[in-house]
């Protein structure tokens, strides 16, 4: 129990120094960055967008720093975060229509990369010295590569070249989004690209990861005993060797999450997916800072949630958090 | 019980046929450069009889167990010997000869292993209720779950642990319990020999004493036949029948346990002996034995044991001593000492000059 | 990433993976393949950003009429919409891509010691406070982070991106050494020093600090690999200006001008390639420096080659039987 305490009392602190860090970042920026807006915008900003910049800049000379704290915390709450001027729309807006891209997308495509990485991780750990180390090194090379980068390949090979995927959307621009199976079935082959990208690269990871703690946790005392007592060759493989592994390929599941997250941005943008990543990038280059801001904020409390779920599994699978003191 | 041991009178007859035969077991550690950690060891376990292996850390005396039954850990390499099981029928079967498949149905059954209850040799993960029941539902496949688990509880009850604490995790128990844990585990399909290692090494001197107590208890209502394994000699002496004590990879003695304590024939066994001061009787002085334990990859010619001897001559450096009988009249004929003292005549044979046996290993 | 943030944590504690002593810990290291081939290449990029200005046949900014052409004998590695020769761009761009990124490296690497071993050695809560903070940083995704950071920055150009990326990458290392510092610090050796009244800053310079080499050297190849990519990244959305030659920058260019739709897989093709294989370096040192902390991981490779060799095929649980021993004893 002390453990499931621990941990929540240590997100709800991250979440806030996330959000306090979000505050001070355009707050510390050298430099006049509204006026420079203002003309690089040629006046097409509203004075109501101006007065929300100042104040998003902390430049609004009539309140304190303490008060406008509390104000960005006020509005944080009541999920207003502001006005995009690329957009022209309420920041929320855009982030609700964004998010469940980027989820849908990110998620699935991790836990596909999890699921396969530690059973492939499990298969070479347990039997060394088999055909299947190969794939250590071949894996190696496709994380080392960045996302995006792997994305301009993938595009050229299986859309351009082999006009098997579409090279960019998220769906079919022809439909409008709804819950047939056409549309779903859309989405999964606009998806399947980026899906592909994302768990070629970090797939090897968790093999590597998997792989080299069955290595560790193989010459354990009780993995050990279970193959005295005879138990089947499956059980021992799963149920004591690979069923302690994963205890450490879990908490670092939940640290790459950030990672992972960061390499999906700049990939939806080569494919052109509609989700918080290409909004983020769109922002950053058009100098849209509330709408990088929200883009951040939500990008943060997804990990920050993800984290969470990978924290209470851990805490269901390995008894000993459950210890007492 | 008084520390003083006595002439126990066993209950039961001498024991005669044997149980499990360990014949010229070699041994090897390492692929490349082996370092040679079992030399041609050979050990007779007699039904319903207690042997006590004894010897420093590193000698192989837990090498020898695991390596009975293929459980070495790489680079562990077996490369030679039998090892021959004599079931209650009669059938014998060599355990290295049997192919994995075979190996895996027998383990457990014929013979368990009692590790050492630390930390480490029960699964974190799993109750510890059912990790005494998956050994049963792995080689009873009629038994269900529910009546594995049952067995369990009552197997918890043998060993004196409340059957309620089968649904507790490895770490909510002490390490006397875990010990328990482990013997129970170990008796889970009624098998005819537990090799038990170091079970008592890492517990305090009360414990010890109960976990010895129990050990002896379910000796008695289930008739199985222990080889138990310890650096501790003197513990030995109460409890076994027969000690072997080996040094470097080899048995230099092997006789039944009041011998070895009043009349040990080889000279470590001597030396270990009076390295530790009894409890009651004449103040005496402490032997102990100069020197320390070979660097098994780099082993002297001849007998291991020279460099610490005090009694070692020429024919030491030259000639590799062979278990035999003792050379001293009225021993036991069944004793074994790997020592060129009791071999006289193959010592003049290789051309050397035999030496008599010094009094301190010819009492009677 | 994922796979060295494993392997750091899971290492046993220095004293545990007792290498051998001195000089023949050094051969050791020496001889791990993997580790060598690493920083082989490793050195080539080096060598490369070093002499670049010397070698590149052209200047990278130089336009020419070969507009949009793949390889040949002139431009080795095609060119670029403008008739820039890409292999000038990329020999340029590895000055500032190393540069950079081993900035980073050095400065994450020092904020991470500094705060890992005050967090391990003193505890108490100084230790809860630093880990609390460095357990934040680890969790907020680093690369929106830089972005954001470096978007609101007005220019963030060469330095000013290798302080972003320390800032947001030094956590990392930080816990890895909190970690053994506080098994450490436990050991007998220290717990003597302390007891001799050795002052503090001495103690962790002389008896901590040495034992903490691997697991400093495996945090700082990953924060190099880390900057690499999220400066390159950096480059290719355009946040960091485009004047300076960098193999993100190249692939900028190369995405905004459609090289993809073109086909002209040259441009973007070999940039990619010498990020691999900087990527590919880093891994591999730091694989070495894994099979050296752990030495279960050492031998598996070893072993399985010289078993296979034999004939013989190892399985957790069967000691392999072979009949090679001398003729049995009567």
């Amino acid at each position: 129990m002390r453990f499931f305490v621990r941990r929540f009392v240590f997100y709800v602190i991250t979440f806030w120094a996330a959000m306090t860090i979000n505050f001070f970042i355009p707050r510390i920026m050298p430099g006049d960055p509204v006026s420079a807006l203002i003309a690089a915008n040629q006046g097409k900003i509203s004075p109501d967008a101006i007065d929300a910049l100042k104040a998003l800049f902390g430049l609004d000379e009539n309140t304190t720093l303490w008060q406008q704290y509390v104000a960005y915390w006020t509005h944080l709450f009541h999920f207003d975060l502001g006005i995009s001027f690329s957009g022209r729309e309420p920041v929320v807006d855009i982030l609700a229509r964004s998010l469940p891209w980027t989820i849908g997308l990110v998620g699935i495509a991790t836990i596909i990369s999890f699921t396969i990485g530690t059973l492939a991780g499990v298969a070479i750990g347990w039997r060394r010295g088999t055909r299947a180390d190969v794939l250590l090194p071949i894996s190696t090379f496709f994380s080392t590569v960045p996302y995006f980068w792997l994305a301009l390949v993938v595009i050229a090979f299986f859309a351009v070249r082999l006009k098997w995927f579409p090279a960019s959307g998220s769906y079919d621009r022809s439909m409008v989004p709804n819950l047939s199976w056409e549309f779903v079935g859309s989405v999964l082959y606009y998806g399947t690209l980026p899906a592909l990208t994302i768990i070629v690269t970090s797939v090897s990871g968790w093999i590597l990861g998997m792989r080299n703690m069955m290595v560790t946790v193989s010459s354990d005392d009780y993995v050990t005993v279970a193959q005295a007592k005879g138990l089947s060759e499956r059980s021992v493989m799963f149920g004591y060797a690979a069923r302690n592994a994963i205890l450490p390929q879990l908490s670092s599941f939940a640290l790459s999450l950030g990672f992972i997250v960061g390499g999906t941005l700049v990939m939806e943008t080569v494919f052109s997916y509609q989700g918080i990543g290409y909004q983020l990038l769109k922002a950053t280059s058009a100098k849209d800072y509330p709408l990088m801001q929200g883009c951040f904020l939500v990008i943060t409390l997804a990990v920050l949630f993800a984290n969470v779920i990978a924290d209470l599994a851990y805490g269901v699978l390995d008894p000993r958090t459950r210890q007492e003191g | 019980m008084s520390a003083l041991p006595v002439e126990r009178p066993h209950g039961a007859p001498a024991p005669q046929e044997p149980v499990l035969e360990i014949r010229n077991l070699s041994v090897d550690y390492g692929y490349d450069e082996p370092t040679h950690v079992l030399r041609q060891v050979s050990l007779t376990l007699h039904r319903g009889e207690v042997l006590g292996l004894a010897g420093e850390s590193g000698c192989g005396k837990s090498t020898l167990a695991y390596a009975a039954t293929r459980l070495l850990p790489p680079p562990g390499l077996i490369t030679g010997g039998q090892v021959l099981f004599t079931d209650r029928d009669g059938t014998q079967r060599d355990v290295l000869a049997l192919s994995d498949a075979d190996l895996r149905a027998s383990r457990w059954q014929d013979l368990a292993i009692v590790f050492q209850g630390a930390m480490n040799s029960l699964n974190p993960v799993h109750r510890i209720g059912r990790q005494i029941a998956d050994a049963i539902t792995a080689h009873r496949p009629g038994a269900t779950k529910k009546e594995a688990l049952e067995k369990a509880a009552e197997l918890l009850d043998l060993v004196g642990i409340n059957p309620d604490r089968a649904r507790d995790f490895p770490h909510q128990l002490s390490g006397g319990m875990r010990q328990r844990v482990m013997i129970a585990m170990a008796l889970a399909l009624d098998p005819q020999v537990l090799i038990m290692d170091e079970p008592t090494t890492a517990l305090d001197v009360v414990m010890q004493r109960q976990i010895v107590e129990q050990i002896a208890d379910l000796r008695e209502r289930l008739g199985f036949s222990v080889v138990f394994i310890t650096h501790d000699v003197s513990l030995l002496i109460e409890i076994a029948d027969r000690i072997a004590i080996m040094y470097a990879g080899e048995i230099v003695e092997d006789a039944a346990a009041q011998d070895v304590y009043r009349r040990p024939r080889h000279p470590y066994a001597d030396g270990l002996l009076h390295s530790f001061p009894p409890l009651r009787g004449p103040r005496r002085e402490l032997g102990g034995i100069p020197g320390s334990p070979p660097d098994m990859s780099r082993l002297p010619s001849g007998c291991p044991f020279r460099d610490r001897c005090a009694h070692a001559f020429d024919a030491c450096a030259a000639l590799q001593p062979e278990l035999g009988p003792s050379a001293v009249a009225g021993d036991d004929p069944r004793r074994r000492v790997a020592c060129h003292l009791h071999t006289p005549e193959l010592v003049e044979r290789a051309g050397f000059t035999p030496q008599p046996l010094p009094p301190s290993l010819s009492r009677t | 990433m994922a796979a060295e943030l494993i392997s750091t944590e899971n290492a046993p504690v220095a004293g545990e993976a007792t290498a051998p002593s001195g000089g023949k810990r050094r051969f050791l290291w020496m001889r791990n393949a993997k580790a060598l081939t690493g920083l082989g290449i490793l050195a080539f990029f080096v060598v490369i950003a070093v002499i670049g200005p010397w070698i590149a046949p052209y200047d990278p900014d130089e336009r020419s009429s070969d507009l949009l052409k793949p390889p040949s004998w002139e431009h080795w590695m095609g060119t670029t919409h403008l008739g820039q020769d890409v292999m000038s761009q990329v020999i340029l761009g590895t000055r500032s891509v190393l540069l950079i990124a081993f900035v980073a490296g050095f400065l994450a690497t020092f904020v991470g010691i500094v705060v890992g071993i005050t967090a391990g050695y003193v505890g108490g809560f100084g230790d809860e406070g630093l880990s609390a903070l460095s357990n934040v940083f680890l969790v907020i995704p680093q690369l929106p982070l830089i972005i954001i950071i470096a978007g609101m920055l007005p220019s963030a150009g060469g330095l000013t991106v290798a302080v972003v990326i320390a800032i947001t990458g030094w956590a990392w290392g930080a816990r890895v050494l909190r970690a053994q510092t506080l098994s450490l610090r436990k050991r007998d050796f220290v717990e003597a020093a302390r007891a001799n009244g050795e002052k503090t800053w001495r103690l962790i310079l002389a008896e901590i600090l040495p034992n903490l080499t691997a697991m400093i050297a495996a945090g700082f190849v990953g924060t190099v690999s880390f900057a690499v990519l999220s400066q390159i990244t950096l480059s290719f959305i355009g946040i960091t200006p485009t004047d300076t030659w960098n193999w993100g920058t190249v692939l900028y260019w190369a995405q905004a001008q459609l090289a993809l739709q073109r086909g002209a897989w040259w441009w973007y093709m070999f940039p990619g390639l010498c990020i691999a294989l900087v990527g590919i370096s880093l891994t591999l040192i730091n694989f070495g420096i894994d099979e050296f902390v752990n030495p279960r991981l050492r031998s598996t490779g070893l072993n399985a080659r010289l078993l296979r060799r034999r004939g013989i095929r190892p399985r957790i649980g069967f000691t392999p039987v072979v009949h090679e021993a001398k003729e049995d004893r009567a």
